[in-house]
């Protein structure tokens, strides 16, 4: 059931360098599941954890083909969360910050995100109930 | 007095910043303001029992501050038992704790 209330998170870390990437992921579902909306603030090197091309690999130390390996990509894991929205009734609102995009060209990514800005994560974080801002390191 | 719930993240076998963090959590509580701190990732290491630096989190405990380490880190670390005083919790935990009303949640 809907909470009516709201979570900002602004996140930084690039995809498969950081445990900061999953456990913000663990946070988002944490708090879709109470029923809150979240909106998340992807800045710098977070504008790669929704890109599309993001492939799985197989892994050839332990010999594991493509589909035994079941290589988890973020893109997919946050795919998931935007339908876990859609299921309880919450809003996810990813904003991905644009500059950084630019820098990156990062802009094809899978359906849900949308490009924004510093100014958005600031409108967010004021009509927010809470904020976590999870640095990089 | 204000609420504040504090992520510690790193752990101080890695990063010497850790040791810090618990002095500014220690000095705000010490200020009177109600205060968590919650042990995630590498953080819970120290909380672990026998750890070299477990003295901080014994001492942060005595300073009736409460410390709750993610479960999901522990499992991951095999960590067995913790530091007396220390408790798990699960992801629904935090969050609720994060949304409490006028809680200041400052990640390390």
């Amino acid at each position: 059931m809907p909470s009516g209330k709201t979570l900002t998170v602004a996140i930084m870390d690039p995809p498969y360098e950081s445990a900061n990437s999953t456990t913000a992921l663990r946070v988002v579902q944490a708090a879709l599941n109470q029923g809150h909306n979240v909106t998340v603030f992807a800045y710098e090197g977070a504008v790669n954890l929704t890109m599309k091309e993001q492939k799985p690999h197989a892994n050839s130390v332990k010999g594991t083909t493509l589909e035994e390996e079941q290589h988890p990509t973020t893109k997919d894991w946050i795919a998931a969360l935007f339908k876990l929205a859609q299921e309880k009734g919450a809003k996810l609102d990813w904003i991905n910050c644009g500059l950084c995009v630019d820098e990156r060209g990062a802009g094809n990514w899978i359906e849900g995100p949308r490009r924004g800005s510093p100014a958005d994560f600031l409108a967010a974080s004021q009509v927010s109930q809470s904020t976590l801002v999870i640095p990089t390191k | 007095m204000a609420k504040y719930l504090f992520i510690e993240s790193r752990d101080p076998f890695d990063s010497s910043d850790a040791v810090s963090f618990t002095e500014l959590v220690q000095g705000v509580a010490a200020r009177g303001n109600e205060t968590v701190l919650f042990l995630m990732q590498n953080g819970v290491l120290p909380a672990r029992k026998g750890s070299k630096h477990s003295d901080r989190i014994s001492q942060l405990l005595k300073s009736k501050i409460k410390v709750l380490a993610d479960d999901f880190a522990v499992k991951e670390r095999a960590i067995g038992k913790l530091v007396e005083g220390v408790e798990t919790a699960n992801m629904d935990q935090f969050v609720k704790l994060l949304m409490e009303s006028g809680t200041k949640a400052i990640w390390h």
